[in-house]
């Protein structure tokens, strides 16, 4: 059974602690424009959403793709890029309805949440429970699950 | 069971592989005619820019994927269908029996009537092959005239630009991109392309192509002229489907599917540019020939064909996202606007920055933007979820920038986002 990555708005205190390690994973430097974990902030800063991508079972972007650049870690379950195959079409920066892959400009190819191979920067970074990595079964990946499915709008199987 | 394709393009790979997933026993063969092993148009304008190789192209990288995985390639052309009989024929003379056909021929590239087209330094950009021929053409330094500036023309131009010719495009319509771009989306990619030393005529035809053994002259109907070593023509595809005349197979612009992706014709389907499926933006059926609709086409389609028509399908969002030397511009479904609805526009032309949303009601149902790259996927997930926008459409009406955030903000409704 895969781990997933769980997100909890409630407990996010909008530090942006994860932004900051996201990047320094990708790409070595502190620069959350090039994190791809997300804090949306909304009335104020009173309400904290963590959004990335839910590897999710549809993996559009990994479907569309022209040249095989995404592919399963069959240890971890997430959909990784592979900077050397994409060809950066960004033709799966439209196809995945959560906006979760995106198109890196300096680098010439996309970039998603690969899940640190295992073990998630991001998490180990938050001071809360906003973010854990914990076992699929969990409620909280089901709720996100639901969620992905739901918002996907597409019959389970289908992309 | 015997599945069998006629195909070898994203459509019919993403059909293949997933027959075999949802029926592991069955046997799974598809046809395809063409030399190399099943490749990626879209990935060409990399290879004509040298960025990949031809195996660079090529939709998946391990030389015995479809062996492993079950699937049988052949090469090869289908030329002919018998429906009641559950046989193709190829061109070499060998039958070939179905259970069930999926038909993944793709599109062919439109050539319009005009004199001088058969030139040799004439050359469409659609089989890998022509790519070969363009890069021989296409020497830095040499003068390249591009015909149309539809999407494709806008993705391949860059490639010649990389490729240090002097270009000249020319298009019909009275914009570039006529169709998937509005005015002032498609204004701000001419003006760019303009800065960038592309010549681009808008609002005329190609009236003759005249060639001299040192260089052809394209005249144009606007009475200029302009000189050039090689000609690109990109104006547009059509479904490749010849080969069903006579087969009883209802086609119009493409061959006619359900929502089922299923032919006029019994145990016969039809996926990806070949196939007019169902639009999810008017409910009518149409040919979109992307990316995105083949491989999604021929997952749907292949699902049907195991689980006997078990999986309506809620059509295809025409989608589209160009990056045309540097510039990103991406457009979906109704971004003209339907009837009754209302708009939201957020216009920086300075910085060439443009968004347009298109809503009925508190839903979104279309977009064009120009100069974004970040969270366009949120697009396509507001308009098919078709989520009541509440009070963020007037959020966005006002500043479409936001739009990640709204689309944050209305799945945590249950969180009670304001
Ligand atoms: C240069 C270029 C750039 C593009 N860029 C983009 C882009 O950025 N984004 C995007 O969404 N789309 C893009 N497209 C369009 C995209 O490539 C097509 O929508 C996609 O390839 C359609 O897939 P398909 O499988 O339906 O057809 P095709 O890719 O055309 O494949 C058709 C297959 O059928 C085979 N075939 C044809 N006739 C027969 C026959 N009679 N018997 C047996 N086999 C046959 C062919 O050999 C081929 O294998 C681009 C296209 C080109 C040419």
């Amino acid at each position: 059974m895969h781990k997933a990555l769980v997100m909890e708005a409630d407990a996010c205190t909008g530090c942006h602690q994860c932004e900051m390690m996201c990047s320094y994973g990708k790409v070595g430097a502190f620069n959350i424009s090039k994190s791809v974990m997300d804090i949306t902030a909304f009335d104020g800063g009173a309400l904290n959403v963590p959004s990335t991508c839910t590897q999710c079972e549809g993996a559009w972007c990994m479907v569309v793709c022209p040249v095989q650049a995404i592919t399963v870690n069959p240890a971890t379950g997430a959909k990784e890029v592979s900077a050397e195959v994409c060809v950066g079409c960004k033709v799966c920066t439209i196809a995945c309805p959560f906006g979760a892959i995106n198109y890196d400009p300096d680098s010439g190819v996309v970039t998603k949440c690969d899940l640190c191979g295992g073990a998630p920067m991001c998490v180990e970074a938050c001071p809360t429970t906003a973010l854990a990595y914990m076992a699929e079964d969990s409620t909280g990946y089901e709720k996100m699950r639901r969620h992905a499915v739901m918002s996907a709008g597409l019959p389970e199987g289908t992309a | 069971m015997h599945y069998v394709i006629a195909g070898a393009g994203p459509a019919a790979v993403a059909a293949a592989e997933h027959l075999k997933e949802l029926d592991p026993s069955a046997k799974v063969t598809m046809i395809g005619a063409q030399q190399q092993p099943p490749y990626s148009r879209m990935a060409i304008p990399y290879y004509l820019t040298g960025k990949v190789k031809e195996e660079g192209t090529y939709l998946r990288r391990a030389a015995n994927h479809y062996e492993e995985k079950g699937i049988e390639f052949v090469h090869g052309e289908v030329v002919s269908l018998d429906g009641p009989g559950h046989t193709v024929s190829l061109a070499d003379g060998q039958t070939i029996g179905y259970d069930k056909l999926l038909l993944a021929t793709g599109a062919e590239p439109i050539i319009p009537p005009v004199p001088g087209m058969d030139d040799p330094r004439v050359q469409q950009c659609w089989h890998l092959e022509d790519a070969e021929r363009i890069i021989e053409l296409a020497k830095p330094g040499a003068r390249a005239v591009q015909v149309g500036a539809g999407f494709i023309g806008c993705i391949i131009l860059e490639s010649w630009v990389l490729r240090e010719v002097n270009l000249t495009v020319v298009e019909m319509g009275p914009r570039m991109v006529p169709r998937m771009l509005g005015e002032k989306a498609g204004g701000l990619l001419q003006k760019w392309c303009e800065s960038k030393g592309v010549t681009v005529h808008t609002n005329t035809r190609v009236q003759s192509i005249e060639s001299t053994p040192e260089e052809l002259k394209v005249v144009l109907e606007n009475g200029e002229t302009c000189a050039a070593d090689v000609v690109i023509v990109s104006t547009g595809v059509k479904p490749r489907i010849a080969y069903l005349d006579g087969s009883g197979i209802t086609v119009d612009q493409g061959i006619v599917v359900d929502q089922h992706m299923q032919t006029s014709v019994a145990d016969v389907y039809a996926a990806g540019d070949c196939a007019q499926g169902l639009d999810f933006s008017t409910g009518e059926t149409a040919v979109h020939a992307v990316q995105p609709t083949a491989t999604e086409h021929g997952r749907v389609a292949a699902a049907n064909m195991v689980g006997n028509n078990s999986l309506p399908y809620k059509g295809s969002l025409n989608m589209n996202i160009l990056d045309t030397l540097g510039l990103v511009t991406c457009s979906f479904g109704a971004w003209e606007g339907v009837e009754g609805g209302d708009s939201g526009e957020m216009f920086n032309e300075g910085n060439y920055q443009y968004i347009n949303l298109q809503f009925k009601d508190d839903v979104l149902v279309g977009a064009n933007s120009v100069g974004y790259h970040e969270h366009l996927g949120v697009l396509r997930g507001l308009i098919e979820t078709q989520v009541p926008l509440g009070a963020w459409k007037e959020r966005l009406k006002k500043n479409p920038v936001q739009l990640a955030d709204a689309y944050v903000g209305v799945n945590q409704s249950e969180l009670k986002v304001s």
